[in-house]
């Protein structure tokens, strides 16, 4: 396996009174409101004309202390609360809350159940980078361009996927559907041939996208080389999910720690090698096809039987979950998303420890900023997909 | 258009001067019509939200900035030069053309310079 | 004093036309825009939306005139309005037929390149006077950008004076009329040149994909950050301004200008072919991604800069051993 390897490594913490007495430093806040910091996230940068030489990324403007909000909240209350955290592609955020609480409570969960899981799991990943290659050529192109023309392509499409989690949950985007031991909602009939259609016309203009992104030349040059992220360097930051492939690691939850129906139905990771933004671009444009591979894999084939784990649960609020700790990871759109939960017992977590991949994909900057120009840094700040409600939570 | 050379630009001038009455008149609506609420936050330069960052936007900059100024000097006064010569190209002939193929000729070999002294790389 | 009086007739019709033809230009991107998303576009505003700018100008009437206290509260509100001056001086030296001209000068295509030069000062001087980062590095851009691809514009626009030997836009159109346009025979100077003059017009004008100077995924507005109400509407128009008239300039040098070919020549067929080449650039707009700042460099000093030296050279060539 070739990783991507850089023999000379930016000092994050530079100090930049020594960086160059001649150079006439400028300190320029980039965010929180910003056209493309992705939400309200802000960095400072320090610039030398153009280029950065260092850079401070600030997290917390959209802080809502949810994890603290959490303690005090009933199980089944705190999925619609987590929802929100990615908000992008919510149902990942209510598997991997869920999980945890079945591990702890040793709870089986339906086949039928975990299929589902993995089929919601795949859509989300499809609309969630159909959503980040829009928003990526609008930090590439801008909102009154050739940028927002892709954006506008992807929204479309995105929208396709939307209207088949609507037909299930009722809901559009924050759905509240998966529950302890199982699912709330079951697919509706038909359902799989609505599947199939809106496959393919995405199937089908998958490479329209390749052409306006891939092999633009435009695109290219302003992300080749741009951004590069080693391997050693994003597995010491904890960075996941298709940056972390994109640097060259082999590195996927669903072949390598397989949840939901995984086992099953075996999932081929995307690689690529540049470790850059192109990199990113690649790998993201490459899951969209292996994630509709796997859907039209799954959708026809969901086993039938119980979608929860057979006892409904009548006072939901009640539950109580035995003593005890557990962490799960699932591989979101993003990458390992982790729910770390301790119980005491109670009804409410004792606590609730949320690992956001975005967080650590921003962690990076730092790292990879210093030497890119402002408009690579939106470039970078882009290709890392940084979704600022998990980040802050 | 058969009056004197001044005489020519007098209408360009006439443009010109309406041009600026109407720049003047609809840059003025706005503090015509717009409301009038100041407060010292709304007063103060947006930078993307935060709290300016200490230290004025006027300082000097990057020196890639006055290279490429004086490439322009350099480039764009030469190649002024050439539009009396390429009016007058036809009656000149050969000899023309050679004495300018010269003048044109230090043109490349400044931006061969240029190029070679790294001026035109932006990278860093 | 029939100079004065010629001046002022059309000094308003150009003045009035452009405005009203830039207003509806708006309307017609945002139609194309939307058509080439898969969008509707206004449709609100008047039958099919036509009326919107008017309604964008009302609201931005009602905008508050915010000045930043740190600013340069003269250079501030003078950028503005000269923009507009610059842009709007362009035109009247561009004939748009045989009489439809304010003043079409002996030194028609300078004068028309020199002001066009202009335009970048009032854009430099509201990054600078706007004290904001983000609008000064929009400045500085904008002073590297316009003034490196000034050099291509102007070698560009040398090739037509050359081959119909004068600065006077008329005769080379009349040129033109005469032989063939430019960009017909002699084809490998004319669509070259043409070429590289409507890319060097692109990034004069700011337009994507050389719109870094006012980079909105990167620099907020740029230079126009601070500004509101009617004096970022300037800005916006002097920009609208600006492409039109440069597209009719580049119709007029390499697209014989009124010339209809085959049919009779009017000041229709510069419309024509003025909208024609003004809708092209918004394809171009609405199609491409954008390029960064060094990228922009390397491809003006390094591809159109020598290419277009070589294209004067050569049509030197061409004149002396055809013409």
């Amino acid at each position: 396996m070739r990783t991507v390897q850089v023999t000379r490594r930016v000092d994050p913490h530079v100090n930049i009174d020594r960086y160059d007495p001649e150079a006439e430093l400028m300190l320029l806040h980039f965010g929180p409101q910003h056209p493309s910091t992705h939400g309200v996230f802000r960095m400072d940068l320090t610039l030398d004309g153009e280029i950065v030489v260092k850079a401070v990324p600030h997290v917390g403007f959209l802080h809502r202390a949810v994890e603290k909000l959490c303690e005090s909240l009933a199980y089944v209350q705190i999925t619609p609360i987590v929802d929100k955290n990615d908000y992008v592609a919510p149902m990942t955020n209510e598997q991997a809350l869920n999980m945890a609480f079945e591990k702890l409570l040793n709870l089986e969960v339906p086949r039928r159940a975990r299929w589902m899981r993995s089929l919601f799991a795949e859509l989300q990943r499809i609309a969630s980078h159909l959503l980040w290659l829009g928003t990526f050529a609008l930090d590439l192109g801008g909102a009154l361009g050739g940028g927002s023309t892709v954006f506008i392509y992807c929204f479309r499409e995105r929208e396709l996927i939307l209207d088949l989690f609507e037909e299930v949950t009722g809901a559009r985007f924050h759905y509240n559907t998966h529950t302890i031991g199982g699912n709330r909602h079951d697919l509706p009939a038909g359902w799989s041939a609505k599947v199939h259609s809106a496959l393919n016309v995405i199937a089908g203009r998958i490479h329209e996208y390749e052409e306006m992104t891939l092999h633009n030349k435009i695109f290219v040059a302003r992300t080749k080389g741009v951004g590069v992220l080693d391997a050693d360097l994003a597995l010491e930051l904890g960075v996941s999910g298709p940056i972390l492939r994109a640097s060259g690691v082999d590195h996927d939850l669903r072949r390598d720690a397989p949840f939901h129906a995984y086992d099953e139905v075996p999932v081929r990771p995307v690689t690529a090698t540049g470790g850059d933004c192109f990199a990113r671009a690649q790998v993201r444009l490459g899951e969209i096809r292996e994630s509709i591979r796997l859907v039209r894999a799954m959708v026809d084939n969901v086993p039938v039987g119980s979608i929860n784990s057979g006892k409904p649960i009548k006072v939901p609020v009640q539950t109580k979950i035995p003593p005890g700790q557990a962490y799960v990871a699932i591989e979101t759109p993003r990458g390992e998303l982790g729910t770390y939960l301790i119980s005491d017992g109670s009804q409410f977590p004792y606590r609730l420890k949320i690992r956001p991949p975005s967080l650590h994909a921003l962690s990076a900057l730092p790292y990879i900023l210093p030497g890119a120009t402002v408009s690579d840094a939106v470039a970078i700040l882009g290709s890392l997909d940084p979704i600022m409600g998990e980040v802050d939570r | 258009m058969t009056s004197s050379p001044a005489a020519s630009y007098l209408p360009i001038a006439v443009v010109l001067l309406l041009a600026v009455a109407m720049g003047a008149i609809v840059s003025s609506l706005s503090s015509l019509f717009g409301p009038k609420n100041p407060n010292p936050v709304k007063s103060t330069i947006f930078e993307a939200g935060s709290e300016p960052a200490p230290g004025t936007a006027r300082q000097r900059f990057a020196v890639k900035f006055y290279v490429v100024a004086l490439l322009f000097i350099v480039f764009d006064v030469e190649t002024v030069f050439l539009y009396p010569w390429a009016v007058n190209f036809r009656a000149l002939g050969w000899f023309g053309y050679a004495e300018m193929f010269v003048f044109a000729a230090t043109l490349v070999v400044g931006l061969v310079y240029v190029w070679k002294k790294g001026a035109l790389s932006w990278e860093t | 004093m029939s100079g004065f009086v010629h001046g002022l007739s059309y000094g308003a019709v150009i003045v009035t036309v452009l405005m009203t033809v830039t207003a509806f230009s708006l309307w017609f991107e945002r139609k194309l825009a939307a058509r080439m998303q898969s969008r509707l576009g206004p449709t609100l505003v008047g039958p099919a939306g036509i009326l919107q700018p008017i309604a964008d100008v009302l609201k931005l009437l009602q905008k508050e005139d915010i000045v930043p206290l740190k600013a340069d509260a003269v250079l501030f509100n003078l950028a503005p309005p000269v923009a507009v001056v610059c842009a709007i001086g362009v035109a009247a030296a561009v004939p748009f037929s045989p009489t439809v001209v304010a003043a079409d000068l002996d030194v028609g295509v300078l004068y028309v390149l020199a002001i066009g030069a202009v335009t970048v000062l009032p854009v430099f001087t509201a990054g600078w006077a706007s004290n904001n980062k983000l609008a000064l590095l929009g400045g500085m851009r904008a002073v590297a950008q316009s003034v490196s691809y000034e050099v291509p514009l102007v070698l560009a626009a040398l090739v037509p004076v050359i081959l119909a030997g004068s600065m006077r836009i008329g005769a080379i159109v009349q040129f033109q009329s005469d032989h063939h346009w430019f960009v017909a025979w002699p084809f490998f100077l004319g669509i070259p040149a043409f070429v590289i003059f409507v890319l060097a017009m692109l990034a004069e004008a700011n337009r994507i994909p050389f719109d870094i100077p006012e980079a909105e995924s990167e620099l907020v507005a740029g230079v126009t950050t601070e500004y509101t109400g009617m004096k970022f509407a300037l800005f916006y128009m002097a920009e609208y301004v600006h492409t039109l008239v440069a597209s009719a300039v580049a119709s007029a040098l390499f697209l014989g200008g009124w010339d209809g070919g085959p049919f009779r020549p009017g000041l229709h067929w510069m419309v024509l072919k003025t909208l024609f080449l003004f809708a092209g650039l918004y394809w171009i707009r609405w199609t491409l991604l954008r390029f960064r700042s060094d990228q922009l460099m390397r491809l003006c000093w390094r591809y159109l800069v020598p290419s277009s030296i070589a294209l004067v050279a050569t049509a030197g060539v061409w004149v002396v051993f055809v013409g």
